[in-house]
């Protein structure tokens, strides 16, 4: 399944346990809220080229490690490197740059922009978008090429179609891939999706688990925040529980779903609720 | 009540000196709260560091364009040092710090330890000769019936709307670059912009600073054309007619400052004409007197900005469709 | 939402604006007159206890919309008379640099009367109060100390005033940049009540209650009837302050043609002669003012700490939707904040109206205070303003002792900004709130 299969079935399935070839790699990085311990991460690493789900009941602190990793929050201590340079830091919108791109929980679609206006903002490297580069740089050229590459990447999400409509004027999944493939124009080598599938209807699921094969197939590396067991079955390669701060287990879907740790602190929740 | 007197006088301020200078100084704020978002509750000072800029300088013994780009300087300078304490904080800090700072400038530039340069209360006088000595119309008044202008009036107004046709072509060039769907990127969500790996302080203060400049520009404009500052035309109000400009209009828009201005100058006159009329006609029932027509048509300002807001937030024509995304 | 709930927001917040109207049109009945010849004029003496000494020689100059109207110079019987173009607003402004040694104004900053409003036909007096300088003959510590004291008066009217803006802020993210004009709606209904001929002529401190209950009543309505429709309909923050600009010129320019330009003290405790207090001279309305208000804020922490509303309000500041989860009815709680909050600003009003003199522009001047006291406590906590009130006020005071009078008030605005660059959330804020 991964693009290069089997990588990970080598590695122990312990938590903080060394990958072959980390992407990204944590250490030590805490943060607590007044007195709440919100995220307190001995040690993780990423493998490169793999899709990796981070799942854990609420308040577990994924959000709040996201926060931390891509700079929109601050740990109190602890490091981290991606590519090998460390993050400590780093403002938000340079650890894009560097090739880790996040999206949100609750969508952020720029809504009194266009869909193909919020893809196009998100291009790298564009002449016109410094100052003097838009009063008299000669931009136009470059942005022909994104246009074009944001269309293709619209067709692919199945949003060519309203490419002129406002993006206030999608409706909630639709956003979702919108933010999905607006966060691909910055062409990441590491994407952070922070629950993707919530409140997607289950045709646009499907699409969206799609999507986010292929990227890992194109050779990025995935993290994501998910919820749904099934959906984490489906198409992790590696999957990160974490509870109350810290990371409790990883290894592969198949022995996550059958460690006792987990189960009790989370999926024996969630299989209560099902009937 | 003479209501075609009222009309005309209305028409002639729609077009006339002030409709242009607060066209100026609405496409300013624009840039910043239209296009940006940020929340510039100070603009009044960029005009008042613009106009005392300029009026200083030839005071001292410098030309007038000397004076203009120094006081285009100061206007950046300015937007500078209130940009780096507020724009990494909520937009209210913005407001906060703006509209004090506007406040605590005309203090100091009223204060006598700044009268050797500022001249205090009384202010700079004739320091735009130079303009006003290029005047190549001969002397009469121009137009129709009561819509007349005099020569020197066409001469300032000439100035006026080219200088709104110029920013206009700048803002016009600069909003439909990427630099401009960048800043309008952030005004929607400032954390999507960071995620999409966009400087939003850098842009934020650029546009603060830019804004400035062309409020600069404004208060210039008016100055040269009473040929005269003092500190306490300076007042926070000028910022917030400023605001009700760019809502008439339509923020965001290119275009929206200028017909927001010429609608707001033509409404001001209207119910100022239509005020004295009234009381002059006792229709108020001897309720007001004139000196109260100052304070009513302040307190229906407010209430128009209160409308406004609520009501037409994308100004007196925005889309609907963008309204109701603003909703959302 | 569906679009007859939108229609029926809209109708109610058309009706504001109507009862706004109905509001400006009942409270404001002046007189009106036609004629020409009008003058300002006055004469100066230096007040000291109960001597009384013409001053001549100080120059006094009249403007008008920026443009100066006449300039003249008091006579041998501090006499000075300009004419003026016309019934209207005028600025008057004495020249503190012409005075003669050892003669200072009573009030430093009092050196201008800036909304005089002469009506058709009136040779209208404006008034200056002059008394011994500070130069000389007191000590540095009698200095250090009435400014101390002054500057605890002023830090309690601003931890008054500021109480309200920042637990209405703290509940709904609002910074209400017409919360100043609480605090003037707060003095002038105390006159109203006490000093003003058409009303019952009441002692102020019985006159307060009404006043305060008033305001305290105004922004329940203020909540009801506009500020809890647009948060239903999610306006944004950056619409909703611009919102508050637009109701501050309608309070403020209400009470402008309403209560006239003129600045008019209380019946009582206008006049106070001064006392000496551990080599300090001062007068005892400003340690009334100090007793009192840490009285009242004291009960006000008690009430946020030991109540069960007041746990309330505090929950609902540290986080609305915790708040709401454990089931606190939140609306109610916005609601009561508003009364609690503009009532305090009323009393503050009173204070200040006490302190100083009563004027229709008193609560928009404060308002940069406030917004530094409320800065560097911390917005959204009820003791950071407190604190940063006392603060502001002493810094403020005592500042004069190093720079010109003039520039005091930029200490507020030096204090702002250095927070904002050092500790944003404030002494007592939390970090969470302020990105």
């Amino acid at each position: 399944m991964a693009s290069n299969p089997g990588i990970l079935d080598n590695v122990a399935r312990e938590p903080g346990v060394a990958k072959p070839d980390p992407i990204l790699a944590i250490e030590g990085v805490r943060r607590s809220f007044g007195g709440l311990q919100a995220v307190s991460v001995e040690r993780l690493e990423i493998q490169r080229g793999t899709i990796t789900s981070l799942i854990g009941p609420n308040g577990a602190g994924k959000t709040t490690l996201f926060n931390l990793l891509t700079g929109f929050d601050h740990p109190q201590e602890g490091h981290w490197h991606l590519n090998g340079g460390a993050l400590v830091g780093v403002p938000s919108f340079r650890v894009a740059r560097l090739g880790m791109v996040r999206t949100f929980q609750l969508t952020k679609s720029l809504a009194r922009l266009t869909v193909l206006e919020n893809m196009l903002v998100a291009a790298k490297d564009q002449v016109g978008e410094s100052f003097w580069g838009g009063l008299f740089g000669r931009w136009r050229q470059i942005e022909a090429a994104n246009e074009a590459r944001a269309m293709t990447s619209l067709q692919r999400f199945g949003l060519d179609h309203m490419a002129d409509e406002y993006a206030g004027s999608l409706s909630g999944g639709q956003r979702k891939l919108l933010e999905m493939a607006r966060a691909l124009m910055v062409e990441p080598e590491v994407i952070m999706l922070d629950e993707p599938m919530a409140g997607v209807n289950p045709v646009l699921t499907e699409s969206l688990l799609g999507h986010i094969s292929a990227l890992r197939d194109e050779g990025k590396t995935v993290v994501f925040i998910e919820h749904d067991m099934d959906v984490v079955q489906e198409i992790s390669d590696w999957v990160v529980v974490m509870s109350q701060g810290g990371v409790i287990a990883e290894g592969p879907p198949a022995h996550i779903a059958a460690n006792h740790d987990v189960i009790d602190a989370y999926l024996g929740l969630h299989h209560g609720e099902k009937p | 009540m003479d209501w075609l007197k009222i009309l005309i006088d209305a028409g002639r301020a729609a077009v006339g000196v002030p409709a242009a200078a607060y066209a100026l100084s609405a496409m300013g704020l624009n840039l910043q709260f239209g296009y940006t978002g940020l929340l510039n509750f100070g603009h009044v000072a960029s005009m008042m560091v613009g106009a005392y800029g300029m009026a200083i300088t030839v005071d001292r013994g410098g030309s007038l364009w000397l004076g203009v780009v120094v006081g285009i300087i100061l206007a950046l300078i300015l937007g500078l040092l209130l940009g780096i304490p507020t724009l990494r904080l909520r937009a209210d800090y913005l407001a906060i710090v703006t509209i004090a700072a506007g406040e605590i400038l005309r203090l100091i530039v009223r204060s006598s330890w700044a009268e050797p340069l500022t001249k205090g209360i009384l202010g700079i006088q004739s320091f735009a000769d130079e303009f006003h000595d290029l005047n190549p119309i001969p002397v009469g008044l121009y137009g129709l019936g009561r819509f007349r202008f005099d020569e020197r009036t066409v001469w300032v107004m000439m100035l006026g709307w080219g200088l709104v046709t110029v920013v206009a072509l700048f803002m016009w060039k600069l909003t439909r670059s990427p630099w401009g769907r960048t800043i309008r990127a952030i005004r929607e969500d400032e954390d999507a912009a960071l995620s999409l790996g966009k400087n939003v302080f850098g842009y934020k203060l650029q546009s603060l600073m830019v804004g400035g400049a062309i409020g600069a520009l404004a208060g210039m404009f008016l100055a040269i054309d009473q040929q005269n500052v003092t500190p306490d035309t300076y007042i926070p109000l000028l910022t917030f007619y400023a605001f009700t400009v760019v809502i008439l209009g339509g923020p965001g828009t290119l275009l929206g400052p200028i017909t927001g201005s010429m609608i707001f100058w033509f409404l001001f006159k209207l119910l100022d004409g239509f005020m004295t009329d009234a009381i002059l006609n006792g229709w108020f029932f001897g309720w007001f007197e004139a000196t109260d027509i100052g304070p009513i048509r302040f307190a229906l300002f407010g209430m128009g900005l209160m409308w406004l807001m609520i009501f037409r937030p994308q100004g007196l024509f925005g889309s609907h469709e963008e309204m109701l995304i603003d909703g959302q | 939402m569906p679009n007859y709930a939108r229609r029926t927001l809209h109708t109610r917040l058309r009706s504001v604006f109507l009862a706004a109207i109905a509001f400006l049109a009942v409270i404001a009945m002046p007189l009106v007159a036609f004629a020409e010849n009008e003058t300002i004029g006055g004469t100066l003496e230096k007040i000291d206890a109960d001597d009384r000494e013409a001053v001549a020689g100080v120059t006094i100059t009249v403007e008008q919309a920026g443009a100066v109207v006449g300039t003249a110079e008091s006579d041998q019987n501090g006499d000075w008379e300009i004419p003026v173009p016309g019934a209207g607003e005028y600025v008057v402004r004495l020249n503190v640099d012409s005075l003669p040694d050892g003669v200072a104004l009573t009030d430093p900053e009092r050196f201008e009367l800036p909304a005089v409003s002469v009506r058709a036909d009136q040779n209208k007096t404006a008034r200056f109060n002059l008394g011994p300088g500070l130069v000389s003959g007191v000590s540095t510590w009698n200095r250090v100390g009435s400014l101390f004291v002054i500057g605890l008066k002023l830090g309690a009217i601003i931890a008054l005033s500021s109480v309200g803006l920042s637990l209405v802020f703290g509940v709904t993210g609002l910074v209400n940049f017409a919360h100043g004009d609480l605090v003037t709606l707060g003095a002038v209904s105390a006159y109203l009540f006490s000093s003003s001929s058409i009303g019952p002529g009441w002692h102020i401190l019985i006159a307060a209650i009404p006043a305060i209950l008033l305001v305290a009543g105004f922004g329940g309505l203020q909540e009801a009837a506009l500020w809890r429709p647009l948060r239903r309909r999610s306006t944004g923050l950056v619409a909703l302050i611009v919102v508050s600009i637009g109701l501050s010129f309608v309070i403020r320019y209400g009470i402008l043609v309403a209560f006239s330009g003129l600045p008019r003290p209380y019946r009582n405790y206008a006049i106070q002669n001064d006392m000496h207090i551990l080599g300090i001279t001062t007068v005892p309305k400003n340690l009334a003012i100090i007793g009192f208000t840490v009285t009242v804020l004291a009960l006000i922490g008690l009430f946020l700490t030991r109540t069960k509303l007041g746990t309330a309000m505090r929950a609902v500041a540290d986080n609305a939707d915790l708040a709401e989860s454990s089931g606190i009815d939140v609306s109610r709680v916005i609601l009561v904040t508003w009364v609690v909050g503009a009532g305090l600003a009323g009393l503050g009003g009173v204070m200040f109206g006490i302190s100083e003199q009563v004027q229709w522009d008193m609560g928009a001047k404060l308002l940069l205070l406030i917004f530094a006291a409320v800065i560097l406590g911390g917005l959204g906590t009820a003791f950071g303003a407190m604190l940063g009130g006392f603060v502001v006020g002493v810094a403020i005071e005592m500042s004069t002792l190093v720079i010109p009078v003039e520039f005091k008030t930029a200490v507020a605005l030096g204090i702002l900004v250095v927070m904002l660059l050092v500790r944003p959330q404030g002494l007592l804020g939390t970090k969470e709130r302020i990105g």
